[in-house]
C-alpha cells in the first residue's frame, strides 16, 4: 500500500493511498456542510473531489466559516 | 421600520443592517443579537478546519440560513493573491457569489490595502463574483471601485473594532454624492448614535460587528442599531428643516397675553 504524504492545513500527514481529495476529507472526518478544499492553492469543487487523486507532496488546504466581521 | 429595501447585486434585503459573527460570548448570544436586529445577512470568515475534533458545535448551526444570506469575508488578508484564494474558498463552502472583500495594510490600524484592494476587485468582478469591498473612506479610490463593478462599496467610518464612529462625514457625503452602487458604512461603528449620523448623511446600510458583540448586552444593542439604522434612514428620506440660528416658536404669538421682553436700546 503506498502511503501519501501530505500538508494538511500546515501539518505534514501520511494517509494511504490511492487516495483522492473526496477520501482524504473522510479519513479527516472533516464536516460535510460549507467545507471547501484548496490543493496547491487551487480550489477543487465539490464535484471533482471524486476524481482529484492525490500524489503526495501536495499542500491541503481544507476550510470552512467561522465567526467573523 | 422603512418599507423600501436594500438591493446589492440584484438580490434584496429588507434590513439596512448586517452584523458579523464574530467575538460574541457564545454561539446562543449571537443568535439572539441577530434575531433582535432582524439582520437577513451576516459576515462569516473562511477559516481552516479544526482537524483535531475538538471544535465544539459550528457557528452555522446557529444562523438560520433560509432566512439569513452568510456573507463570507477575506478578513485577515493581506495580499491580493490570499484575498483571492478566501474568497474563492468561501464561494466554493457556501455556493455564494457575494463575497465582502478586505485587503488589509497593516495590523495595527487595519485599515485597507486600497491598491491590493483595487487588483483583487478587478480580478474577483471578472470571475462573476458580487463584491461588497471594503475600503478607505477616500472618495476617489471609492469610485474607481465602483467603476470596475463592485455591488457594494464599503467605506470605513474608522478603523475595525474602534469604536470611534464616522471620522469623517465630509468624505462619507463626497462618496454618496459620486457613486451609484450601494455605500455601505463598514467599520468603526460604536454606538447607536454612529449609525443614525452614517445613515442621515444617506449612506445605503450599516455592516458592523464589534459594537454589537462586545457591548455588555449584545442583544439589547443589536436592537438599538437595528432601530438606529432605520431612524437614520427615515430621517435623511424626510427632508430635515434648515438649520438656522435663532429660534423659531413652534406655539403661535398671536393671542398672547404676554410680552416679549424688551431688550437693547430701541
Amino acid at each position: 500500500m503506498k502511503l501519501v504524504r501530505l500538508s494538511v492545513n500546515g501539518e505534514t500527514r501520511e494517509f494511504s493511498g490511492p487516495l483522492s481529495v473526496a477520501e482524504l476529507l473522510q479519513q479527516l472526518k472533516a464536516p460535510r456542510d460549507a467545507v471547501a478544499v484548496e490543493v496547491d492553492r487551487q480550489v477543487i469543487p465539490r464535484l471533482q473531489r471524486e476524481a482529484h487523486m492525490l500524489q503526495g507532496g501536495e499542500q491541503v488546504e481544507v476550510v470552512t466559516l467561522v465567526g467573523g466581521g | 421600520m422603512s418599507d423600501d429595501v436594500l438591493v446589492v447585486g440584484g438580490r434584496e434585503f429588507r434590513s439596512r443592517l448586517i452584523l458579523g459573527t464574530g467575538k460574541y460570548p457564545s454561539h446562543e448570544l449571537m443568535r439572539a443579537a441577530h434575531e433582535a436586529a432582524n439582520v437577513d445577512m451576516v459576515t462569516v470568515a473562511v477559516r481552516r478546519v479544526d482537524l483535531t475534533g475538538r471544535s465544539g458545535p459550528s457557528l452555522l448551526d446557529f444562523i438560520d440560513r433560509k432566512r439569513v444570506a452568510l456573507l463570507p469575508n477575506t478578513a485577515g488578508c493581506y495580499t491580493t493573491e490570499d484575498a483571492l484564494r478566501a474568497a474563492r474558498l468561501g464561494r466554493e463552502a457556501l455556493g455564494t457569489e457575494f463575497v465582502k472583500l478586505e485587503v488589509l495594510g497593516d495590523e495595527k490600524t487595519l485599515l485597507p490595502d486600497v491598491v491590493a484592494t483595487l487588483e483583487a476587485t478587478r480580478e474577483l468582478v471578472r470571475e462573476g463574483f458580487k463584491v461588497m469591498v471594503y475600503t478607505s473612506d477616500d472618495p476617489i479610490v471609492a469610485a474607481k471601485l465602483a467603476d470596475l463593478g463592485a455591488a457594494a462599496v464599503m467605506p470605513a467610518g474608522s478603523p475595525i473594532g474602534s469604536g470611534l464612529g464616522v471620522l469623517n462625514p465630509v468624505n462619507l457625503r463626497l462618496i454618496l454624492e459620486a457613486l451609484r452602487v450601494p455605500v455601505i458604512l463598514d467599520a468603526g461603528v460604536g454606538t447607536a448614535s454612529d449609525v443614525t449620523l452614517a445613515m442621515e448623511l444617506g449612506v445605503d446600510g450599516i455592516l458592523l460587528n464589534t459594537g454589537v458583540a462586545l457591548a455588555k448586552d449584545p442583544v439589547r444593542m443589536a436592537r438599538a442599531m437595528a432601530a438606529a439604522c432605520c431612524a437614520g434612514h427615515d430621517a435623511f428620506h424626510s427632508g430635515r428643516i434648515i438649520k438656522r440660528l435663532h429660534g423659531s416658536a413652534s406655539s403661535p404669538l398671536e393671542g398672547h397675553f404676554a410680552e416679549p421682553p424688551r431688550r437693547g436700546g430701541a
